[in-house]
């Protein structure tokens, strides 16, 4: 039977953020992004669920600390993102769109270089309670 | 007595901070709150009515006509929009969730009609924080 095992660490951060390309001229970006290429911004509670699988260790039966997990996503995310404006704030959005994906993107990346090579890793981003999305599909 | 609730929701961005203060006071009292480039919540509204069902019906109120109510007054004005900047209702006023119910309150009660009695509010702006406010 494979000792691989699923583990996941449930997370929160606010943020505002629009959706827009700056070069695209207001009635394009208002045409493809509506209400959330609005000029002076919108806001969610994010939910992130990050999911890592492995083999469990045979010595302390994890597969990671939840608690080292959680201070990772503190570290990389939570003080990155929370209470900030995705736009404004971040030099991950400078230049990209702040959609759901692209966010989901970005997270996986930022989580993937601190962890072990061993360990898979997959990213779901509730946008609201009824959009969310999952990185790598 | 019977109490409806109508639940509507809006994705909003605000800051709290006193005008009336200094950056670092702001921050001292509010925190990561008081960013200048604005965070964000996915607002729930919960709309309580009460009153006794009509014979013939059986509603207090059609829930469908709340809800469109609730749109055009609430909903519509503040749903992806900036609360400091935008929404006319919470100009001059600090943008905590307790100011945004009464103000929400204030906007909505004068637009149902009188046989309806709006009973409560109430705000959820993270699922770990919530108001409620009774009209008092």
């Amino acid at each position: 039977m494979s000792n691989r095992v699923s583990v996941f660490r449930k997370e929160h951060f606010n943020a505002a953020h629009r959706l827009y390309r700056p070069d695209w001229d207001d009635a394009t970006n208002d045409r493809v992004f509506g209400k959330c290429a609005l000029p002076n911004f919108h806001g969610h509670n994010y939910e992130l669920i990050v999911k890592v699988t492995g083999e469990i260790d045979p010595e302390t039966g994890y597969v990671i600390d939840l608690k080292l997990l959680s201070d990772l996503i503190q570290q990389e995310v939570i003080e990155r993102f929370d209470h900030r404006n995705l736009n404004l704030d971040t030099k991950e959005f400078a230049q990209l769109n702040p959609t759901a994906e692209n966010i989901a993107v970005v997270i996986h990346g930022l989580l993937r270089k601190q962890l072990s090579e061993s360990l898979e890793l997959q990213v779901r981003l509730y946008e609201t309670p009824r959009n969310f999305v999952e990185y790598p599909a | 007595m019977v109490y409806l609730t109508r639940v509507e929701h809006f994705n909003a961005a605000h800051r709290l901070y006193n005008p009336d203060w200094s950056d670092e006071q702001n921050e001292a009292v509010f925190g990561k709150c008081s960013n200048a480039n604005w965070h964000g919540h996915n607002f729930e509204l919960f709309v309580t009515i009460k009153g006794r069902p009509d014979p013939q019906t059986g509603f207090i109120f059609d829930a469908k006509k709340l809800s469109s109510i609730v749109r055009e007054r609430i909903v519509d004005k503040v749903d992806h929009r900036n609360l400091n900047v935008d929404v006319d209702f919470m100009q001059g006023k600090l943008c905590s969730i307790e100011h945004f119910v009464m103000a929400i309150w204030k906007e909505l009660e004068p637009a149902l009609p009188p046989q309806v009695k709006l009973h409560a509010l109430k705000l959820i702006e993270t699922p770990r924080i919530y108001v409620e406010y009774f009209g008092e």
